[in-house]
């Protein structure tokens, strides 16, 4: 039902009144396709890696440039709500790394599966949810994804395993998944991402042996935005080459702020996996424009400078849409509509977010047992007691 | 003349079901002779069988035939998909178990001894235990982790642990201690089929010791329901409340007391959480008294939770002394013989005890 609500909802806020400018546009001809020239990824490991040029379509463009700024926009309206004290605890943004998220799922079916640890909500939309339930799920509402019970690092979709609060565990179960997505033989991959700070962990080499050792069909992704909380990668790894992490596992380096670039890496490194030839690791280069979270101004081990030259040489947003009116896919009065559009989107959800209550007392204690008759659970005191149903 | 043997021990409710079963039978059922290591290796094979989305793997469980021998045959029977042997990876491997659980398989995750199980505690608390609760109902983790638990014979601190606490502590899983032939088959089959998290907490100890498999737990479908405690032993006098191999040494104090005309009622727990405390409490209520026995550290355990319990419930007013807990020594496990055997309730820890709660 929810989910039959969310299609209706994004058809609806899809189909909108067209303004005057719409007219003009329609009758303009844009081109059907443009062909563009790519980063060369470095290779580790491998005799050839993704090609060097890609053909965009104006509609696959179009949909790209809406995606990556309904990402931007709600990572932008939780920071507003999150200082205005709504949005509570932990809350990782990922502004300024969108080309990751949508470029990825641009690589991949929606049959495939994704696995992320806490800066999490681009992937939480791209697979699938919608800008409400994932903001009501911020604000801790009823209408939340995780019906308020899990917050920023909690948000499941199909397909989409979290939305994992402890660094580095998302990897093995990532390992895991694509080892039921080999036992069930259906040609599916998983997508296992962590950050360059992540990339320290013992288990994720765990995860390497394994995954090399058994084939699994798992694309193992480094997002590398260059620091660990407030630790660059030069002072937290002796070898900062993460895409050679894997060591006898292939890999490549992306630039990760472009999002065709992206797609790219992603769909030869999904074709690799589906081969069967194993496991296969991406490097992600990318950059986040906000602190580790929103307790973390993020200019105590970067510099405002550094922040300002990625926004002005690198958003993913502006690099798409220069590409696109540039070759005449897009206008630059469609890209704005669509710009209005999303606004309209966010604002609405945020509403949504702000209004709607919070769960109710009585679901304190659902949802600790799955498929289990309802039983008792005991609250702050012995008196206080929950009903728990599955 | 055993077969007769097995259904007198069975309450009357059971015993006529089995009489009535008999009449379907072509041969009368043979009371089995069947080791709980055996025990665990049929309920294994049986839903293995049952459902190819069970698979098993861990650390020498497939080519070795298990460390413990407990997964013998099964790789023979199963191969290189269902039964896989890990490198020495607990983390790596538990959160791969986990992984697959969350994408819809049905994983048993062994490890060697739950000692190793410290290694990936944050898979199975953090990723298996809380995931069905935060994703507020979305997605379940079908996982059964399983090993021995508790102390072995000399193999000192790093190799003894019990965990049934450390377990126990935790919404989101089950937690289930089996001590007969019985128990581990009808609880491995029970946690196979949940699809919650459960981990079973065996014994190395215990592996090799025979016990009467009654007919009915000979069934494919036998399975003990989790969160049921079992009356071992019908007393009057006092109420000892145990898990895993402790009910054996319950059941020898009981039977030396009552040569003395003390007549204990033994509780196999089966079961650490969700606790059975009804059966604990009703027991209570009928003998007044009540001692707990666990090889596992004193502070924070299973007893203490027990103790907490009954004075939250009915039970409270119809204690005639203070509840009284029987442990295991409050030390790191020590290697020497001397020090190991009395850093563990032996049957003479349980007598005292019993005694002293009932003024004798």
């Amino acid at each position: 039902m929810r989910k039959m609500l969310a299609a209706v909802s994004r058809v609806l806020s899809g189909v909108s009144q067209k303004p005057a400018s719409r007219v003009l546009v329609a009758s303009r001809n844009f081109a059907n396709d443009a062909t563009f020239e790519i980063k060369k990824c470095d290779l580790h490991r491998l005799e050839e890696g993704p090609p060097v040029t890609t053909v965009l379509t104006r509609e696959d463009g179009l949909k790209y440039y809406r995606t990556m700024q309904t990402v931007r926009r709600m990572e932008l309206k939780a920071d507003q709500l999150y200082k205005q004290k709504i949005i509570r605890g932990f809350c990782h943004l990922c502004d300024g790394q969108e080309a990751c998220c949508v470029g990825l799922e641009a690589g991949i079916n929606p049959t495939d599966h994704l696995i992320t640890a806490y800066r999490a909500h681009g992937f939480t939309f791209t697979r699938g949810l919608s800008v409400r339930e994932i903001l009501a799920e911020l604000t801790g509402r009823r209408g939340g994804c995780a019906k308020g019970k899990g917050g920023s690092m909690h948000m499941y979709a199909k397909n989409f395993y979290g939305g994992n609060g402890i660094v580095g565990a998302q990897v093995p179960l990532g390992a895991g998944i694509a080892l039921a997505c080999k036992y069930n033989g259906k040609d599916e991959v998983c997508l296992t991402l962590y950050g360059d700070g992540a990339a320290n962990q013992g288990q994720i080499f765990e995860a390497y042996n394994m995954a090399a050792l058994w084939k699994l069909p798992c694309i193992f992704i480094c997002e590398n935005n260059r620091y660990g909380m407030g630790t660059s990668v030069e002072r937290a790894a002796a070898s900062t080459d993460y895409y050679k992490r894997g060591d006898f596992i292939p890999g490549l380096r992306v630039d990760g702020m472009d999002i065709l670039c992206v797609r790219e890496a992603t769909r030869f490194a999904a074709a690799y996996c589906r081969s069967g030839k194993g496991p296969i690791l991406m490097e992600l280069q990318t950059y986040r424009y906000h602190g580790h979270s929103m307790s973390d101004p993020g200019v105590s081990y970067r510099t405002r400078e550094e922040i300002q030259e990625v926004r002005s040489k690198s958003d993913p947003i502006m690099l798409l849409k220069d590409r696109m009116v540039n070759s005449n896919l897009a206008s630059v009065e469609e890209l704005k509509e669509i710009d209005v559009e999303v606004r309209k989107e966010i604002e609405d959800a945020a509403q949504f977010a702000t209004a709607d209550p919070e769960p109710p007392l009585e679901e304190l204690g659902y949802h600790i047992y799955c498929s289990d008759p309802p039983f008792e659970v005991r609250g702050a005191n012995q008196w206080i007691k929950f009903k728990s149903i599955s | 003349m055993a077969a007769v043997a097995g259904l007198v021990r069975r309450p009357l409710e059971q015993v006529s079901g089995l009489l009535l079963r008999r009449r379907f039978h072509r041969t009368a059922p043979a009371a089995l002779q069947v080791t709980v290591r055996e025990a665990i290796n049929q309920g294994m094979d049986e839903e293995l069988e049952r459902d190819e989305k069970v698979f098993l793997l861990g650390e020498e469980v497939a080519q070795y035939d298990g460390a413990y021998k407990v997964s013998r045959g099964l790789w023979k029977k199963y191969g290189d998909k269902r039964i896989i042997d890990t490198p020495i990876s607990e983390m790596g491997f538990a959160g791969i178990a986990v992984g697959a659980a969350m994408a819809g398989l049905r994983p048993i995750c062994e490890f060697m001894t739950f000692n190793f199980s410290m290694q990936a505690i944050d898979q199975v608390i953090n990723s298996a235990a809380k995931t069905y609760y935060m994703s507020g109902g979305l997605q379940s983790v079908p996982i059964v982790f399983r090993g021995p638990n508790g102390a072995s014979a000399g193999v000192a601190a790093q190799h003894s642990q019990c965990f049934a606490a450390w377990y126990g502590h935790c919404p989101g899983l089950k937690v289930v201690s089996p001590w007969s032939s019985e128990d581990a088959k009808g609880l491995i089959k029970s946690a196979i089929r949940d699809n919650n998290p459960v981990v079973v907490l065996e014994n190395e100890l215990m592996y090799g010791v025979p016990f009467e498999l009654p007919a009915e737990a000979q069934s494919k479908d036998f399975l003990i329901p989790i969160g049921k405690a079992k009356i071992e032993r019908q007393g009057t006098h006092i109420t000892i409340v145990s898990h895993s191999r402790p009910v054996g040494h319950c059941l020898e104090a009981a039977t030396v007391l009552s040569k003395e005309g003390i007549e204990c009622e033994v509780i196999n727990m089966r079961t650490i959480r969700p606790m059975d405390i009804e059966t604990i409490e009703a027991s209570v209520m009928k003998t007044n008294h009540l001692i707990t026995v666990e090889g596992g550290w004193p502070q924070f355990g299973v007893g203490a939770e027990i103790c907490a319990r009954i004075m939250e419930g009915p039970a409270f007013n119809f204690l005639d002394a203070p509840a009284v807990r029987v442990t295991g020594a409050d030390v790191p496990m020590p290697y020497a013989k001397i020090l190991e055997d009395n850093s563990v309730p032996q049957v003479k820890d349980i007598i005292f005890a019993i005694k002293k709660t009932l003024n004798i």
